[in-house]
Parts: structure tokens; C-alpha cells; sequence
């Protein structure tokens, strides 16, 4: 099984650590994992703003990359789902294979490998945030609003971690106002919707939060730095990945 | 063309191809008293008032004492008392206004969620229900269905009239920060007696 | 400005306004998903709901005749209106014709739409406004906010104040009992006096001919059987075909909305009573030309429950004015650029895209994937700023050239490293306002691979 690893772009830029652990836990389960070099993004900045059909050059650049891989992972629920949504190229049976083979790192370690027990120790109080795109475009776990039993399969990971205790904040899956360009574009509400976020998880006294997008995270995390708060933030992979 | 084949025409040229209409169907409690139970305890959660009674003795008597307190009370169930003829379907608002008390019969009383159907019929005049300070309904318990969909089953096998409302519970508002109030404009009260199957009205 | 951007950040000045106006809509989400929960068929309701819809698009102009038919055969005068204009003219004329004075409506989203009380207005004609909700945002002279509580954005201060001004009520009473209890008083008076009652419609049976209005307060029937003349107004939309679908509809509407078992009043309209008339407008207004676009024409599956601007975190957090329009809220944003697209395009932006408006819908609209579609419709008839359109260019040049793309990483991680001034700059970084930047580390994850994997492999 030839695994891809795919680093969506900030975090090969700003949070090379999430990349290293995601390439390690893989590792560690016993997977071959390339890293194909010529990778940039998945698109979604240009895509969410209006702009799919300049995204053309980005995605043949994915295809190209990714062609020949039996399975591409990613620690962005997001860029997963954007890639799984909207990838389209010319070569059409490599993007549809693509599409249907990308998966998000937490519901591969779940379906896909099966994971029944990790190791690692982190011996923390960690709030759990959940971000949108991997769990309402994904299903990686149930949604407040959906009537049927609740299942994560992010939080059927974490317990397996040793002295990790798992606070989930009172609104459960309320998104963190990153949004992408939204971030920037409605600069006001989405600053509003991370610090109710943050209120709740102070609430709860954790240590770190984390999470399974790097995007919503270091969106939390430039504002919890901005008011010098004393949570950190890990993307679950570095939890997942910790020592034992 | 006239508006209305222009509109005809546009949705006629921009609708997509025919979708079939699905089939409902749900399986529904029909236990009597378990039916009941159920509406009793919606129709208090939703600020009524619900109580079992046994034949209409309850019922004559609570009418007869809200006459005796005085203000103006309207019946339309023969069975309880005399009904007062002075209203009719064309009674105007300005003569229902000084209502006080208003009895009546519900048709069919849905356990789901507390709401009793309402027939032009038996209300006599449509704003009777509505304009009246309190509103006393009385059902039969057999009368009592699940859900909407057995509701409108049932309603189904009766005649047609020109106007019918399913009521559940006082008119009510939350348009004040959120904070419920009952009696916006219609009844402030609604107590519902549950008439035990063997009586007819 | 007037964007929903600029209004968004408006609202936020009054950061507890902003609290208190979230925790408030939460508590109605929050009912929502207590009233969903207790119906174990929930979601099947909902993808019944749904297909029934489905089919009604799908036959729209048949079931129309068919509606149009049977209520003519009731007794009912059937109007039909291509848009807001003709609309309000109908309703103009119905007055005129009758020597109207004294008219009193309930809610209707519809001749919010149309703008039918500022048209009537401006012809000398007063309505009254008999929602609570809606008459209190008449008095202050504001357009509703919500489209099930229109006065949502309004504390109990407000609300006291506005009635003091205009019902003489106590000054500083706040109680909201008191304040209801007092616009009880003098819309009684309105009721009893009206000559005109005009109301939406909830759903109208084409099988049957019927109309069914839902309300909490029974303002709907208050006027509508104290009038001589009742005037419902419907979008082509509002059709359903049978009675028995209403068995659907009315499990998810007022669950959706908040959170109770149903509306208190569910109003079956089929026949006038003797010597009344009832009259129906049936209202285009853009909808047939939103029913040929596939990817939007779900949305008229609507039924105005309002579940997804209760969830929205962005409505919460921005109030209704933002979304300048009669429809606010997730809903409002695939609405509306279907009227006005140049007016609108802000809207569709104004989400994370987060899909809990999805989720809740009792219809099952896809919001959060027709947002997405109308950006792109945006962007493509080039209605987007032009600063954004360059950066989207640049971006995706970037992102299509590996080595650039390396390049300008690597530039942008010194720059913050170096120069963090260029970056961290409130006034034209609006990340950097009220968030730090990320901290950039020295080397990319490409660049630890080379020296950790790829020399190694080789």
C-alpha cells in the first residue's frame, strides 16, 4: 500500500511539525509513505473565494503529484474534502481516483488502517475542537444538529492515548470563524466566533485544544497568543504521534 | 400576455423533469391510554391545561359555575348545557369582543404535539375560538391519534368545511427577547378535558 | 459601506449586544434540536419533506392550475402577480375598489418582499403590522431582522421604550407580560375595526384549494375573521399537492423554527364565510426564473422555519441588518442574489461555509454548497472587487509553479522572520487586528524532507 502524504501548503510553510508527525504515526503503523515533491495546495483559497476555474493549474500540479498512489493522506479534514468535492482535471480517471482515494488523516487511521491502539502517552487536559469540513463534509463524527447516534472518530483516537483527559466544550461542533478567506474578509465576526470558541474551552481550564485542521487551529491560536493565554494548541497528529 | 400565463410559461420552461412524490408512512401508537397520557403531558408542556373526566357531569358543572361567576361565556356543546343562540356564524367582532369563556368541541385531539382540530361547525363562528379570553375544548378520548399524519387521515373520511384549525395550546409569543408570554392576541388559557370513551356528546 | 462585512463589524462594537444577541438564538437552536430529537423519524420526515418538494418543483405550473381551480370553485378570487409591483397594485386595487381604510396584516415574508406597506404608504393607505414582533419593529420604523422573530435584535429596554413612546405604557417597565399584555389592548381595537386582513400563506393544497396559515398568536385569524375581506399572498412556491403532506410539513415547521410541537394555530382556509371574500395573489417575483438555474433551484423548497439563521454562527454574531434584505441568515444569501446579484454578492461570502445550515434545514436545501456555487457565479460574471480577483490570480499562479510556489514560501517565512513589521500591521493586515501571526519556523516540511528523507532514500 503506497501512501502519498499530502501537506497542504501553511502547514508546510508555517507548522512543518503536524507534516513530520503525520509522516511518523504513518510510519509507525506501517505504511510506505512518499512525500511527492512538486505538491503546493489543494486549491480551496482560490475556490471558496469565487475562483475554481483559475484553479486549474493547481489542480493538474495535484495530479501530477499524486498520480500513482494507492491512498493520499492529509492532516487538513478541509483540503480532503475540498480535493474529494471539486478536484477536476483532464486526465479524468487519475482525478476521479484521486477523489475517491484522498483521505483525511484521523478517518484513515479509523477505516482504513483500522487503528485499534495507539501507544502514545500525553498526559494533558486537551479540548477537543472539531472543525467543520471534516465532520460535516467528511462524517469523521456525528453532527448536534442530525438525529442518530453519535460517534467521532477523532475522539475514538485520543482514547486511546494514555493520560490524555478529553474535554469537549459545551457547544460541541459550533465552527471557529476561520472560513478561509473569511478570516480576513469579515475579519470582525470571525475573530468573534474564536474567541466565544476559546471562552468555552478556558471554561474548562484545558491545557491544549486540538483538532484535526490546522487551519481553524492557528486561527485559535493567533488569538490566544494575542491575549496571552496560557492554552496551546496541537494538531492531533502530534498528540497521536507523542512518545509513549 | 397576461401575468398569469407568463408566470405559467416561465416555470413551464425552467422546471426540471418530474420527481416522483414519495410514499409516507409510519407505523403509529393506537393504545388508548397511552395516547392520552401523551397528549395530556404535551398540552401542559405547551401552557394548556388537560384532565381526564369520566362522563360530562365535570364538565355541566364547570359550566354551570362560570355562568353563575358571571361575564359572558359561550357554549356550543348541546350535551353540556344550553347554547346560546345569540351567536352565530354572523356575529360580528364587535359582539364577540366582550367574550369571556368559549366551550367547544374538538374534532380530534393529536398526542405528538397537544394540537385538537377544530371544525367550522362545531366553533359556529370562525373567530369565536380566537377572541375569546379563555377557551375550554372538549375531546373525545378515543378521538386521540398519534400523530399528524393519523390526524389527517382521519379527518380525511369527514366532510369538508370551509374553514378548520388545528389549535395547541393559548396563543402565545416570544417576540420580546425571547421570553415566552401567553395570550398575544388569541385565548389566554386553553383547558382541555379528555372525555372517557363511553360518553357521547 | 453597506456591506455585510462592514454592518458585521458594525454590530460587533457592542461586543455584550453581540453575546447576548448568540445566546439568545442559541437557545432557540438549542429547543430545536430537543424537538427534533424527540421524533425518532426525524430524518426521514425530513427527506420526505424534501422529495414532496421535489415533485412540487418538478409539476409546479400544473399543480398551480389545479390549486387555482379548486379554490375558484370554493369561492376564492385567485390573483396572479409576475412581481412585487404588480403585487402591490393587486392589493392597491382590491382596497381602492372597496373603499378600504382600516387594515391589519399578519406576517408575511412576501409583502416584506414586495415592500407593500412602504408602497401603500406612499398612496396614503396605513397597514398595521399585527405580529408582535413586526409591530414593534413598525413603531421603531425598522425592517424586521428574523424572519420568524423579527424584533430578535431588540432588548426588553428597547421594546419598552418604543412602547412608552407610542402606547403610553409605564416608562421603564420592561416586563415582557406588561408589554404584551398592552399591545394586546390596542391591536384588539385594530382587529375589531379592520375592513382589510392580509396574510401570508403557509401552504396551499393544490388537491383541495385550501391555504393554511401557521401562527403563535392568532393575529392571522383575529383579522382574517373580522374583516369583510381577507387577502392571502403566496409565492409560486408555497404549493403542496395533497392534504396529507401537510402531515409532513406541519412535524417539521414549527420544530425546525422554535422548537415547539407545532404552532399554536394551524388555520385550514377553504371556503369565504357567506357574503366574505377571500382573495389570493400568487406572486412570482423572480422564483420561476430561480427555477431554472439546477444548481439553486432547491431553495425554493424554503419554508421559511428559519432553523438555519438560528444555527448560522455568522447571523448570531452579526445580526439580521447586516444581511440588508427582507431574507437574512444563510437562507437569505442563496436567495437573494437571484434578485439583485450585484446588490447581494457580499452575502454569499458572509460564511464559513461550516454546512450547519444544511444540517438543520427540515427541507433539506444544500445551503452551504449553493454559497459556494454562488461565488463562483460571482466570480465569473465578474461582479467580485478587482483587488480580489488579482490575488486570486497571483495565488493561484503561485500555487500552479512548485518551485515559485517554494519561492515565495520561503520569502514570506523570512519576511516574518526578519521584517515581522512589513506583516504584523493592524491597519492593512486584518489578521494581525486582533490575532498573531503564526510563528514561522525556519524550515519547511519540503525542506526537512530533503535533508531527512530524500538524501537519505537516495
Amino acid at each position: 500500500m503506497k501512501i502519498g502524504l499530502f501537506i497542504p501548503c501553511y502547514i508546510d510553510q508555517f507548522y512543518p511539525q503536524v507534516a513530520i508527525a503525520s509522516l511518523e504515526l504513518l510510519e509507525k503503523l506501517g505504511c510506505e509513505v512518499s512525500y511527492p515533491l512538486q505538491q503546493t495546495c489543494c486549491g480551496q483559497p482560490m475556490a471558496n473565494s469565487g475562483y475554481a476555474n483559475l484553479s486549474t493549474g493547481c489542480n493538474r500540479n495535484f495530479v501530477r503529484n499524486f498520480t500513482g498512489c494507492d491512498y493520499i493522506v492529509a492532516p487538513s479534514g478541509s483540503c480532503v474534502l475540498h480535493i474529494r468535492e471539486h478536484l477536476d482535471d483532464d486526465r479524468k480517471s487519475e482525478s476521479t481516483y484521486i477523489r475517491e482515494h484522498i483521505f483525511e488523516l484521523t478517518e484513515f487511521l479509523v477505516d482504513v488502517l483500522k487503528t485499534g491502539r495507539l501507544d502514545a502517552v500525553f498526559a494533558h487536559k486537551v479540548g477537543l475542537h472539531v472543525s467543520c469540513h471534516g465532520q460535516r463534509g467528511l462524517h469523521t463524527s456525528s453532527m448536534s444538529e442530525l438525529v442518530g447516534a453519535p460517534f467521532s472518530k477523532p475522539e475514538q483516537l485520543l482514547k486511546m492515548i494514555g493520560g490524555l483527559e478529553l474535554i469537549k466544550p459545551a457547544r460541541i461542533d459550533e465552527c471557529c470563524g476561520f472560513g478561509g478567506t473569511f478570516c480576513v474578509f469579515e475579519e470582525a465576526v470571525s475573530v468573534k466566533m474564536g474567541k466565544d470558541r476559546i471562552k468555552e474551552h478556558e471554561l474548562s481550564e484545558v491545557e491544549y485544544i486540538t483538532g484535526t485542521d490546522t487551519s481553524c487551529l492557528m486561527h485559535l491560536e493567533g488569538i490566544l497568543r494575542r491575549n496571552r493565554s496560557r492554552i496551546g494548541i496541537k494538531h492531533i497528529v502530534e498528540i497521536l504521534n507523542a512518545p509513549s | 400576455m397576461n401575468a398569469r400565463d407568463k408566470i405559467l410559461a416561465s416555470i413551464a420552461a425552467g422546471k426540471p423533469a418530474l420527481a416522483p412524490l414519495p410514499y409516507i408512512g409510519f407505523a403509529a401508537e393506537s393504545d388508548v391510554d397511552l395516547l392520552g397520557a401523551e397528549f395530556i403531558r404535551v398540552l401542559a408542556s405547551i401552557g394548556a391545561i388537560a384532565t381526564n373526566t369520566t362522563g360530562l357531569e365535570l364538565i355541566k358543572e364547570d359550566l354551570r359555575q362560570a355562568r353563575l361567576d358571571g361575564g359572558c361565556i359561550v357554549n356550543t356543546i348541546p350535551a353540556i348545557g344550553t347554547v346560546d343562540e345569540e351567536v352565530n356564524a354572523e356575529s360580528t367582532a364587535q359582539f364577540l369582543e366582550r367574550v369571556e369563556k368559549v366551550y367547544v368541541r374538538g374534532t380530534i385531539g393529536v398526542a405528538e404535539n397537544g394540537a385538537i382540530w377544530l371544525s367550522e361547525s362545531d366553533m359556529i363562528n370562525r373567530l369565536l375560538p380566537f377572541i375569546c379570553q379563555h377557551l375550554v375544548i372538549v375531546v373525545d378520548r378515543q378521538k386521540v391519534v398519534a400523530n399528524m399524519h393519523e390526524a389527517y387521515g382521519a379527518l380525511s373520511t369527514r366532510r369538508q368545511e370551509g374553514y378548520g384549525v388545528f389549535i395547541a395550546g393559548p396563543s402565545r409569543t416570544a417576540d420580546i427577547e425571547q421570553s415566552l408570554v401567553t395570550g398575544a392576541h388569541g385565548a389566554r388559557s386553553v383547558l382541555v378535558y379528555l372525555v372517557s370513551p363511553e360518553t357521547h356528546f | 459601506m453597506t456591506d455585510h462585512a462592514s454592518l458585521a463589524a458594525a454590530f460587533n462594537k457592542d461586543e455584550l449586544r453581540v453575546d447576548w444577541h448568540d445566546a439568545t438564538l442559541w437557545q432557540v437552536r438549542k429547543k430545536r434540536d430537543v424537538a427534533a430529537a424527540s421524533v425518532p423519524e426525524w430524518e426521514q420526515l425530513r427527506e420526505l419533506a424534501s422529495q414532496i418538494k421535489e415533485h412540487t418543483l418538478s409539476d409546479l405550473d400544473r399543480l398551480l392550475i389545479q390549486f387555482e381551480k379548486n379554490a375558484q370553485d370554493n369561492g376564492m378570487v385567485v390573483h396572479w402577480a409576475a412581481d412585487a409591483r404588480e403585487h402591490n397594485e393587486i392589493i392597491l386595487r382590491l382596497i381602492r375598489s372597496n373603499h378600504i381604510s382600516r387594515i391589519v396584516k399578519s406576517k408575511s415574508m412576501l409583502t416584506e418582499e414586495c415592500h407593500l406597506n412602504e408602497f401603500l404608504a406612499e398612496k396614503g393607505i396605513a397597514v398595521t403590522d399585527t405580529d408582535l414582533g413586526e409591530y414593534i419593529v413598525q413603531l421603531r420604523q425598522e425592517p424586521p431582522s428574523h424572519i420568524v422573530l423579527p424584533a430578535i435584535h431588540l432588548k426588553r429596554e428597547d421594546v419598552s421604550a418604543t412602547f412608552h413612546k407610542h402606547l403610553d405604557t409605564q416608562k421603564g417597565n420592561n416586563d415582557p407580560s406588561y408589554l404584551t399584555a398592552a399591545a394586546r389592548k390596542t391591536l384588539r381595537n385594530k382587529f375589531v375595526q379592520s375592513d382589510l386582513a392580509i396574510t401570508g400563506i403557509n401552504f396551499a393544497v393544490a388537491g383541495t384549494g385550501a391555504f393554511v396559515v401557521c401562527t403563535n398568536e392568532g393575529n392571522a385569524d383575529m383579522g382574517a375573521h373580522t374583516a369583510p375581506l381577507h387577502i392571502a399572498c403566496m409565492g409560486i412556491e408555497k404549493i403542496i399537492p395533497k392534504t396529507e403532506h401537510l402531515g409532513v410539513f406541519l412535524r417539521l415547521l414549527a420544530r425546525s423554527a422554535t422548537g415547539q410541537p407545532i404552532t399554536t394555530y394551524s388555520s385550514h382556509f377553504l371556503k369565504p364565510r357567506a357574503g366574505r371574500q377571500i382573495h389570493i395573489v400568487i406572486v412570482d417575483n423572480g422564483r420561476s426564473r430561480h427555477l431554472a438555474k439546477p444548481d439553486f433551484r432547491n431553495a425554493l423548497k424554503c419554508i421559511r422555519c428559519a432553523a438555519c439563521l438560528n444555527t448560522c454562527p455568522v447571523y448570531r454574531r452579526s445580526g439580521g441588518h447586516s444581511y440588508h434584505s427582507t431574507v437574512a441568515g444563510p437562507i437569505g444569501a442563496i436567495l437573494n442574489p437571484n434578485m439583485e446579484m450585484r446588490k447581494n454578492a457580499d452575502l454569499p461570502f458572509a460564511s464559513t461555509l461550516c454546512g450547519s445550515c444544511s444540517n438543520v434545514c427540515p427541507v433539506k436545501i444544500d445551503i452551504h454548497a449553493q454559497l459556494w456555487k454562488w461565488r463562483q457565479i460571482l466570480a465569473t460574471e465578474g461582479i467580485l472587487p478587482a483587488n480580489k480577483k488579482r490575488a486570486m490570480k497571483g495565488m493561484a499562479f503561485i500555487f500552479s509553479a512548485p518551485r515559485l510556489y517554494r519561492f515565495a514560501g520561503k520569502l514570506g517565512r523570512i519576511t516574518m522572520r526578519f521584517l515581522p513589521f512589513l506583516i504584523a500591521n493592524k491597519l492593512w493586515n486584518p489578521w494581525y487586528r486582533q490575532r498573531e501571526m503564526p510563528q514561522p519556523p525556519g524550515r519547511s516540511f519540503h525542506s526537512w524532507w530533503r535533508n531527512n528523507r530524500y538524501e537519505r532514500k537516495r
